[in-house]
């Protein structure tokens, strides 16, 4: 019995995944015939934000460093990419030049910025880092003098479009007989480097490295006392998760083909840690659940608007308003209720509602050991 | 094997440890014993690098290994466990051992994306030398348990499999039977005596000290952070200093 068991649910979870293979793959054609083609943006959208959200989970749900700066490697793939395939200094680069090239800057930047806050933990690495996030940002506005790098606010336009094989993503193009919009394009890009990011996330999860990192979350003084390098390891976290924001940040550039300091600014660094926050810290389906709500409800809520224009003649309450306001109520009512997220790891509900047993581990200093 | 060299540590206007010197030879049990407070801990935080040293010198193998950074004396076969056990809480038992894996691994972040078969074999090796472990110290049946939800006598000897996972030549322990049962005792009494046997030197703080006295080759004895007498268990007994010190409540 177990046996033929086994083999149903082995058969019926192969029949999901082909099931979400199909649909993945038809998506941007069912949004197009279903909500329109806007809402095939809102899915590119979706699929950046899942990039980077599982990018900051490496630095805030494995190593528990609490990065409020993210969106600055978010920013400096996307001006790398501007730099390189724009233009503004009359540089032409393919994007598998120019992507591999932001997202290792972004990791370099990772480092220089993980070096000298190694010694902080908690609220005080959470304002360095935000600190950090409007520091780059403050330089992109203002690098357009006396050399103009960055052109300042006005930002950098005509960005080059990801180009295959002689196939432009930048424009309406009929293939097999279908007709893809640029967002088309972008969502099948989108989507591959987002499975790809998906793979690794799990990937890293599960290895020596994944455990280290999660090590040190538990207890930094236990891990270095196990020959964990904490340092290099922390380091790691910080480059990894980086990588992920630089690569987001190219795809990001190449898909709008204008960028501006306005993109990256502390808000996206808040939002990208609220789906985190939201789905449930750690646990990568739980991240990619966060990025998806939290990109495509407040598209959806744009709706309220036609809606009450429709019922009471007349726009009573401004839907960019309500959408601040129900997000706000959303989280206040999730940490009220559900502190692990919408879909914690087993170890993350534990956690929260400890069991007899299950003492928080106190870190109030680095190196207190003494009992 | 592990020499201390008139080892002192300040912390502020407190000296916590004044010219400390011990001497541990390879293959013994070595105690370390004293009252509250008298600096067994701080000695301990000091050789395992989670503290600098004010002054003095720790050698290991005849190499100084003090204000060295703690994986590196773990790399060079000291572990140690802690007296507030301090396990990875929402780790399994099994990974919780794994993290001691650790420092005896290699594979980095292309080994985890890729799973070559060189990092296929290092992880397996990992689980499999952690199950042994886990068998070893009597919780082979809680692999998968998260170490938060383990009993207390539980939790100590998971900190040893953790520990012995980074396949130390020197095993300390801080207060490992702090807190057990007459029975729970003996079962750690007989796992030191195994695992000396095996060849590993243990260095152990501890304030049982019938257990001490019982199971240590040699003693020292620390007071105010001055070592106050060290020698066989038999001779430490008698010490005058160490009755006045330690065993003189209890007008032994």
């Amino acid at each position: 019995m177990p046996e033929r068991f086994r083999l149903r649910s082995r058969t019926s979870a192969r029949t999901a995944l082909i099931l979400l293979a199909v649909l993945l793959v038809t998506l941007p054609f069912l949004t197009e015939a279903t909500l329109g083609r806007s809402w095939i943006r809102v899915l590119d959208f979706a699929l950046l934000y899942i990039i980077l959200a599982l990018g900051l989970n490496i630095v805030v749900g494995y190593a528990g460093l609490l990065d409020l700066g993210y969106v600055a490697f978010y920013a400096l793939g996307a001006y790398l990419y501007a730099w390189l395939a724009s233009p503004h200094f009359g540089l032409h680069l393919p994007f598998w030049a120019v992507l591999p090239l932001g997202a290792a800057l972004a990791g370099v930047f990772g480092v220089l910025l993980g070096t000298p806050t190694l010694r902080l933990r908690g609220d005080y690495l959470a304002i360095v880092t935000l600190g950090f996030g409007e520091i780059i940002r403050i330089f992109m506005n203002n690098l357009n003098a006396p050399v103009n790098i960055t052109n300042g606010p006005q930002g950098i336009n005509l960005i080059d479009p990801v180009n295959v094989a002689g196939l432009s993503f930048g424009k309406t193009q009929q293939v097999l007989g279908l007709t893809f919009s640029s967002a088309h394009f972008y969502y099948y890009l989108f989507l591959a480097f987002t499975l790809a990011t998906v793979f690794i996330a799990y990937r890293l999860q599960d290895s020596r490295i994944g455990r280290a990192w999660v090590a040190i979350r538990e207890d930094e003084v236990a891990a270095a006392a196990m020959g964990i390098n904490t340092r290099n390891v922390k380091l790691l976290a910080f480059a990894m998760g980086a990588v992920f924001g630089g690569l987001a940040g190219g795809l990001f550039a190449a898909f709008q083909g204008f960028i501006s300091p306005e993109s990256f600014n502390l808000w996206e660094s808040i939002l990208i840690l609220c789906m985190i926050v939201l789905g449930g810290m750690g646990h990568i389906p739980g991240v990619i659940l966060g990025a998806l709500l939290l990109t495509v409800l407040p598209e959806a809520l744009r709706y309220l608007g036609d809606w009450q224009r429709l019922v009471l003649g007349e726009v009573l309450l401004e839907p960019t308003d309500l959408r601040m306001l129900l997000f706000g109520a959303a989280l206040v009512l999730m940490m009220i209720y559900r502190p692990e997220g919408l879909i914690p790891s087993r170890q993350r509900k534990r956690e929260f509602h400890a069991e007899d047993g299950v003492v928080e581990q106190e870190q109030s200093s680095l190196y207190d050991t003494r009992g | 094997m592990l020499k201390v060299v008139g080892v002192s540590k300040r912390f502020g206007g407190i000296m916590a440890l004044q010219e400390v010197s011990l001497n541990v030879h390879e293959g013994e049990i070595y105690g370390l014993i004293g009252p509250n407070g008298a600096g067994k801990t701080t000695l301990f935080n000091c050789m395992t690098g989670l503290y600098s040293v004010s002054a003095g010198e720790i050698l290991l193998d005849g190499e100084g290994v003090h204000n060295q950074k703690p994986h590196r004396i773990v790399q060079r076969g000291f572990a140690r466990t802690f007296q507030n056990i301090r396990l990875f809480a929402n780790m399994s038992a099994l990974d919780n051992v794994r993290v001691g894996r650790h420092v005896r691994t290699r594979a980095g972040v292309w080994g985890a994306v890729l799973r070559d078969r060189r990092t296929r074999a290092e992880e397996a090796d990992s689980r499999q030398r952690a199950h042994d472990l886990l068998e070893y110290v009597g919780l082979g049946n809680k692999a998968r348990s998260l170490a938060g939800h383990l009993s207390y006598g539980e939790q100590r000897r998971l900190e040893i499999a953790r520990a012995l996972a980074t396949e130390p030549r020197l095993l300390a322990l801080d207060e490992p039977v702090a807190g057990m049962n007459p029975a729970e005792r003996q079962q750690m009494r007989e796992l030191f005596l195994r695992l000396r046997s095996q060849g590993l030197t243990l260095l152990l703080i501890e304030h049982d000290v019938k257990l001490v006295l019982g199971l240590c080759d040699r003693v020292a004895v620390l007071d105010y952070g001055r070592k106050i007498a060290e020698g066989i268990p038999s001779e430490v007994r008698q010490d005058p200093a160490v009755i006045a010190a330690y065993l003189g409540g209890d007008g032994a």
